[in-house]
């Protein structure tokens, strides 16, 4: 019986082993609350569940393993409602990101079907808008560093580097989470990002929305930091699910297992 | 002799959880690569059609529907949700404005769709008072929910933005779609109470061209 089970453990561990071992690593973020800079009525914390996100973006090297599996997202292969032309295009080919492109610099020029997909297909998905702000607001050592001087400086100072997307992943600080780049690399699609409102909506989201382009005094000290968020949600705002552009790629997320309540049941 | 048995059992635990943790990625994985095959069965359904997208659905009578198997009809869709007070009933009315002013020598190629963003709480039944109350019970109406995330790419399809606000109230855009039979995105109505003669007209047009 035992032996039995010793033979069971190591054949799992080994197709463990082999599954995980071509994963980007991921890292916990615990739960907790924050109020985002736009979105939510009244300004009320939103509560975050605790989950999993992967600690650098999606590479160009990872992207092509995950096209060439899914041949239907390759450039020429992909239909036009999931992606627009620009879909890969700085890429040499299908299947060739060319010599122009470093394999680990982050793949930009993806829709967000195609994010969504690629990360579906690594058994995760894209995170929350919310889950993406809360692990965006920590600088090295706060998990909230949205009033500090110098992180906003140092965001708003990204803004005006031209072609950082060129740049290798996890060159930019690691975050209170141990996470890089989500600041100084690329912009990132989130599951959610057509939750932003900009015109043409129903309700009194209004006011938000006065935030967002009045911005009510963006000019005063709080608001270097406004307007660093501003800069993010205004380009949200501006997505559709099928456009690409060269600066924004992305990264995963995935719900927390249970393990520690599987493991208390077990006992 | 206690350290041992607690070793057992964490051997026991750790086991269980890999099995699980296996077990989960075969699942999600598994759905990944049937999404793709179904993707690759429809190769007459053309590059731009909501047809691409493998979500299923349910409608007001609880039967489980995907987008394709409205092929052939002129789609006219909106997203709202049924306990909305603000501009819902207005978009609801507008619906009803372009379905009443359709010839009738077109209505059987037309469907006039209308899908949940809140579908955890409009469930099929509600739909079904929903389209009651409202006198859309004809087999013009469909009434459609499925999973949030189904959902969240539907709106992305129509490039309608929406966010939960508080449990009750969603926020979202007013945006009236126009399908072809092939379900290609050919018009979009955007606001409430504008003047939807450029939608029907579209409507009319995309009819005329089903035999």
């Amino acid at each position: 019986m035992i032996q039995a089970k010793i033979v069971l453990f190591s054949f799992l561990l080994g197709i463990g082993t082999t599954l995980w071992a071509q994963k980007t690593p991921m890292v916990l973020i615990k739960g907790g609350t924050y109020v985002p800079l736009y979105g939510t009525a009244d300004k009320k914390p939103v509560a975050i569940t605790a989950f999993e996100i992967d600690v650098f973006p999606v590479t160009n090297a990872q992207y092509l393993a995950f096209l060439k599996k899914y041949p239907e997202y390759s450039r020429s292969k992909i239909k036009g409602i999931f992606a627009d032309k620009s879909y890969l295009s700085h890429w040499q080919s299908d299947f060739d990101y060319g010599k122009n492109n470093l394999s680990n610099a982050p793949v930009t020029n993806v829709s967000w079907f195609a994010a969504k997909k690629y990360c579906e297909c690594q058994g995760k998905r894209l995170p929350a808008m919310d889950e993406w702000e809360y692990v965006a607001m920590a600088d090295e050592k706060r998990i909230d560093a949205r009033s500090k001087e110098a992180f906003n400086k140092y965001i708003m100072s990204w803004y005006e580097k031209p072609k950082t997307y060129a740049n290798p992943i996890g060159q930019t600080f690691k975050n209170y989470w141990g996470v890089y780049d989500m600041h100084g690399l690329v912009w990132e699609w989130t599951a959610d990002f057509n939750s932003i409102f900009l015109s043409g909506e129903s309700r009194k989201d209004r006011d938000t929305d006065k935030n967002l382009f009045c911005g009510s005094g963006s000019v005063n000290a709080t608001d270097l930091m406004n307007y660093a968020a501003f800069m993010r949600y205004a380009f949200r705002g501006s997505l559709k699910a099928r456009y690409t552009t060269r600066n924004l790629g992305f990264r995963c997320a995935k719900d927390k297992v249970a393990f520690v309540k599987t493991f208390q049941n077990l006992r | 002799m206690k350290s041992k048995i607690e070793c057992q059992k964490i051997k026991k635990g750790i086991l269980s959880l890999l099995f699980l943790g296996i077990f989960a990625l075969a699942i999600t994985l598994q759905s990944c690569n049937q999404k793709a095959k179904a993707a690759e069965k429809d190769k007459a359904i053309s590059d731009l059609s909501i047809y691409n997208l493998p979500s299923k659905w349910t409608n007001q009578n609880g039967q489980n529907i995907e987008m394709k198997d409205m092929k052939g009809k002129v789609l006219v869709m909106v997203m709202i949700y049924t306990s909305c007070k603000a501009a819902c009933p207005r978009l609801v009315a507008d619906m009803r404005n372009i379905e009443q002013r359709l010839p009738e020598n077109i209505k059987d190629k037309v469907k006039m769709v209308l899908v949940s963003i809140d579908p955890e709480a409009d469930t099929p039944k509600r739909l079904k008072a929903f389209a009651i109350e409202n006198k859309m019970n004809s087999n013009q109406w469909v009434f459609l929910r499925s999973t949030e995330e189904n959902t969240r790419e539907f709106a992305a399809v129509l490039a309608v933005n929406y966010k939960k606000v508080s449990p009750m109230d969603f926020s979202h855009s007013n945006i009236i779609s126009v399908f072809n039979a092939d379900g290609e995105l050919t018009y979009q109505q955007e606001g409430l109470g504008v003047n939807s003669d450029p939608t029907i007209a579209k409507i009319k047009e995309e009819a005329q061209k089903i035999n």
